[in-house]
């Protein structure tokens, strides 16, 4: 394997006018750059629906208060969860995927860079479609106002009595535009991984981020399908008079809601799986082992994508099924709780033992270990039907869905822009600032999504504008907005480290966390075909056979 | 491509789900018993159009293009006898039976499901019509064949969905 970058002629690449290298970076079909395009156009919409859940929380910081009015309060919320889901969280691991998959199988790029750069620009354009209905979505008079129907959006609030105006249009378009996208990318994942992989690099000895975003692919394939499905017919209501999920003509609300569950739940398990992907690589790498059973992993990830698919209903539990479904869904989600079980004590003997290294990204592992499994664990209650009925649609789920989603995703997230960081940016990030963002993260964590559970318990449901004061729920809903603060500070610390460290930070060098996988041995930031000379393989940890040939791994595996 | 037929088969999928969920459920007339016929003559036009471009397929691997392009023109005129008869069909519910996609359930998810379906024949027309054009301009080869390959997967795919589609309306569904 080498990996010495090829010298080419100096082109003077810094002297190019401004318009040039951004007409190179819109046009790119580049895997990295397109990458780094979704993980930017992430970041941008995580600032943007941060400050709404900012402007929700500061609403709710006291009883009646009247911060901001109740219609937007409900147009704040439904956008704060469709833009988190769709348009920060999702790109954001397609723009890891996109980075991260080719370089890690030793390919020069993804299967199909055009198709790849059309998916990117279909979510962009989905999210300023989304955004754009502030402005564009007149209603009856003429003033513009964004979709107000909640993220899951239930018949009839969508028909067009309840609906007034374009907003819920504009909110079923940018899915459906944002779906095809994510629909592209899966496949070429899929093809990627499938068709491109370097000399030698069997399934079996793919790293295992290579192997959670296969399945993350294959479950974007059966997932966002439906989605785009019900929103075809969604529009077919609205526009062609249809009446799919009009009750008046025998048609049924309910039904929007198992197909919007059959997309929303293994939703869930696309975006988490790419985070177990995460926590996969960097928890090895800062315990300085082999990752404890690599084959049960796979087998938990492709079993949980197997089971996703069968847990919907456990979202409509308070809709009233037969007590038949009731028990299957009850099972099935307690079911789903076995593999991922094994995929957290799988992490735990890798830790067990190990040399750790207490860096930023192992941090938010470690923290993402212990936030997950409570997450599990109110997961668990929740999926059990009495439970259910006592607690759905109250602030106890709210708590439970952003403790998946903050406590277990965004956490690694963060892990895994602190640990490539230095290989996409070629500098190293700030070591002190980042262990200030972890530490004010976790604090701000916690006040909010620990506390939240509990006026949930006491009865406060969810989407609320406000609430009487006496009930108990004041001082709960004081500390959880104190606790948004800290999460915001956080993000700002985040943020100017990762601009500050992007002019002024120390040079990384290729491989600056002694590292094993593919992508380390390239230099950073990689070339444009990324290996000069193709790598080859022998074992599931190359770059350690390469550094320790008196001992390496192919002995072994 | 089995990817893109994956998801296809997933959106599919669900429109036929909520056909067969609303069968009988419409609050008004007219009922698929009252006017719906079983295109059979147009349906063995679409199944045999998978014989054709089967055909096709292996005359290019074996190099013969003029035999090649033949085949493919007869699988487009076969495509192209399907939709027409769609057409004909949906004329005759539109202007004879007075069935739109407003008028009831029935209506609402027999225009989506069968809609959906001719919208990819019409798709599916239009990328066989392109590589049509590039056969008879001499620039489809031997070495395309694999390319081919990928486009009549497709075109196969359409085909067994009306299989889908024709059950599940004009058999389970009258």
């Amino acid at each position: 394997m080498s990996t010495d970058a090829i010298i080419w002629p100096q082109l003077q690449t810094e002297s190019r006018p401004i318009t040039e290298r951004l007409h190179e970076w819109v046009t790119t079909v580049d895997h990295k750059r397109l990458g780094v395009l979704y993980v930017l156009y992430a970041m941008f919409f995580l600032i943007v629906a941060g400050i709404e859940a900012t402007i929700i929380r500061i609403q709710l910081i006291r009883p009646h208060n009247d911060f901001v009015s109740p219609q937007v309060f409900n147009r704040l919320f439904t956008m704060h969860g469709t833009t988190m889901i769709f348009f920060v969280i999702m790109p954001v691991l397609f723009g890891f995927a996109n980075y991260l998959v080719p370089l890690m199988i030793g390919a020069r790029d993804m299967a199909f860079p055009r198709l790849n750069a059309f998916s990117f620009w279909m979510t962009a354009f989905g999210g300023l479609l989304l955004y754009f209905s502030y402005v564009g979505a007149s209603g009856l008079y003429g003033a513009g106002n964004a979709p107000d129907v909640g993220w899951f959006a239930y018949a009839p609030l969508t028909s067009k009595t309840f609906s007034i105006g374009n907003s819920t249009d504009y909110w079923t378009l940018s899915l459906l535009v944002s779906g095809v996208g994510s629909i592209g990318t899966a496949i070429n994942l899929i093809a990627t991984i499938l068709c491109m992989r370097c000399p030698g690099m069997t399934l079996g000895r793919m790293p295992l981020l290579a192997w959670l975003n296969l399945t993350m692919g294959a479950l974007v394939i059966l997932a966002v399908s439906p989605l785009t499905a019900a929103q075809i017919m969604l529009l077919i209501d609205r526009h062609l008079g249809g009446h799919f999920f009009d009750t008046q003509a025998g048609g049924s609300a309910v039904i929007w809601m198992h197909f919007f569950w059959v997309f929303g739940h293994p939703e869930v398990y696309v975006l988490v799986i790419p985070a177990f992907a995460f926590a996969s690589e960097i928890i090895p790498v800062f315990s300085r082992k082999a990752i404890f059973g690599y084959a049960a992993m796979v087998a938990a990830t492709v079993s949980i994508a197997f089971v996703s698919m069968s847990v919907w209903a456990h979202h409509m539990f308070t809709v009233g099924m037969s007590s038949g479904a009731n028990i299957f869904f009850v099972l099935s989600t307690m079911a789903i709780a076995v593999p991922t079980g094994i995929k957290i004590f799988n992490w735990l003997a890798t830790i067990w033992g190990g040399k750790l290294r207490l860096q930023t990204p192992m941090l938010f592992c470690i923290a993402f270990l212990f936030q997950f499994l409570i997450a599990g664990l109110t997961g668990v209650t929740l999926g059990a039907a009495p439970f259910n009925w006592q607690l759905g649609n109250s602030y106890y789920v709210v708590a439970h869905f952003h403790y998946v989603i903050v406590g277990g995703i965004l956490f690694t997230l963060f892990g895994a822009f602190y640990y490539w960081f230095p290989k996409v940016s070629g500098r190293m990030y700030n070591e002190t600032l980042g262990q200030v963002h972890f530490w004010l993260f976790l604090i701000g964590f916690h006040l909010t999504f620990d506390f939240m559970h509990v006026p949930g318990i006491l009865g406060m449901p969810r989407r609320i504008y406000t609430y009487e004061p006496g009930r108990g729920w004041d001082i709960w809903n004081l500390i959880v907005t104190i606790g948004v603060f800290f999460q915001a500070a956080g993000i700002l610390v985040f943020v100017f480290n990762l601009v500050w460290s992007f002019f002024r930070g120390k040079v990384a060098g290729s491989d600056p966390w002694d590292a094993w996988t593919l992508e380390w041995s390239a230099t950073s930031p990689p070339p444009v075909y990324n290996y000069a000379v193709i790598p080859t393989v022998r074992s599931r940890r190359p770059l350690w056979d390469i550094k320790h040939p008196e001992d390496p791994d192919w002995r072994y595996e | 491509m089995y990817c893109l037929i994956g998801a296809e088969v997933a959106i599919f999928a669900i429109f036929v789900v909520a056909y067969v969920f609303y069968i009988g459920k419409s609050l008004s007339g007219p009922t698929p018993k009252d006017v719906l016929h079983a295109p059979i003559l147009f349906t063995i036009c679409l199944l045999s159009s998978s014989l054709t471009i089967q055909l096709a397929e292996r005359e290019l691997v074996r190099g013969k293009t003029n035999a090649f392009v033949s085949w493919w023109l007869l699988t487009i005129a076969l495509g192209g006898a399907f939709l027409f008869g769609t057409a004909l069909e949906w004329r005759h519910l539109i202007f004879d039976e007075r069935l739109t996609i407003s008028t009831n359930l029935f209506g609402t998810t027999y225009y989506s499901l069968v809609g959906l379906h001719a919208s990819h024949v019409t798709l599916g027309l239009v990328a066989l019509t392109i590589v049509a054009l590039f056969g008879l301009l001499g620039h489809v080869r031997k070495e395309h064949a694999e390319r081919v390959a990928v486009l009549s997967l497709y075109w196969h795919f359409v085909d067994a969905v009306w299989v889908v589609v024709f059950t599940v309306v004009y058999v389970v569904g009258v």
